[in-house]
């Protein structure tokens, strides 16, 4: 199956950017296909490279960077959320690029199913 | 294309990366579900600035409104005292793009001393039964 991603909220306070990240690795550990994972709201904060976590902690930033380098996943996060958040090119980690809406819908039009994650 | 409603305009301009010929045909059911107050978070506006991009890719939309999510629909909203955007009139901007589908639960209104006449846009006001049949037969359902 061919999925579409949706990431409601930010990395760390919440599960939700987890739960995303090990539902697309299993997905394709099980041979299924990630056409985008989209990033919304807070959700656009996993795509800040200066991020810094505790060294016993998951890199979150780090690890979505790895998922796009192994497996050609798209990254996109919205610009318009991004920007009020201060997240723009110059911060932006490995393996995601910013873009619009228009992104997400079309995501939700390709994929066989748009999985969300996050309230 | 109403004016007045800033987010439209910008929003496309900054979608240019698709291409809306290659979705020809395609058309999907989008529910989009609301249950958050307009203000308290941030999920109710830029739900809505998703809602309004879908318009420009031929889909067939409908919103849902339930839980707190019916009081993004009050009349009379004013949001001057917490000086944050009152986006409120963008649901009226709605009908100018071909977004006309607009469901509000029953239950949820009830529960909060609302009624239909609260409501600033015509909508189609469902028990939770009847919402739930409508939902399962979409193809996405985005919740904000």
């Amino acid at each position: 199956m061919n999925f579409g991603i949706l990431v409601n909220e930010g990395p760390y306070q919440r599960e939700s950017s987890d739960s995303a990240y090990l539902f697309c690795r299993a997905a394709i550990d099980a041979g299924h296909k990630i056409h985008r994972v989209f990033f919304y709201h807070d959700g656009v904060y996993a795509a800040n490279k200066l991020t810094e976590p505790p060294q016993d902690d998951r890199h979150v930033v780090n690890r979505w960077s790895k998922l796009a380098e192994d497996h050609g996943v798209d990254l996109v996060v919205c610009v318009a959320a991004a920007l009020r958040r201060g997240i723009k090119d110059e911060i932006l980690a490995k393996g995601f690029r910013i873009s619009g809406l228009g992104q997400l819908v079309e995501s939700a039009i390709h994929a066989d199913r748009l999985v969300v994650f996050g309230d | 294309m109403p004016t007045g409603w800033s987010y439209s305009a910008t929003e496309r301009a900054r979608t240019g990366a698709f291409d809306l010929e290659e979705n020809a045909g395609a058309i999907k059911k989008f529910m989009f579900v609301n249950r958050k107050a307009p203000h308290g978070s941030v999920y109710a506006l830029e739900g809505l600035e998703v809602v309004l991009i879908s318009a420009a890719f031929d889909q067939d939309v409908s919103l849902a409104f339930l839980d707190d999510g019916v009081y993004q629909l009050v009349k009379g909203q004013d949001t001057k005292a917490i000086e944050t955007k009152n986006f409120s009139p963008a649901f009226r901007a709605l009908e100018g793009y071909d977004i006309e589908k607009l469901y509000v639960e029953r239950e949820s209104l009830e529960a909060r001393g609302l009624t239909e006449a609260s409501l600033m846009v015509p909508v189609e006001v469902l028990a939770a039964s009847d919402l739930a049949a409508l939902m399962a037969g979409q193809d996405v359902v985005i919740g904000f």
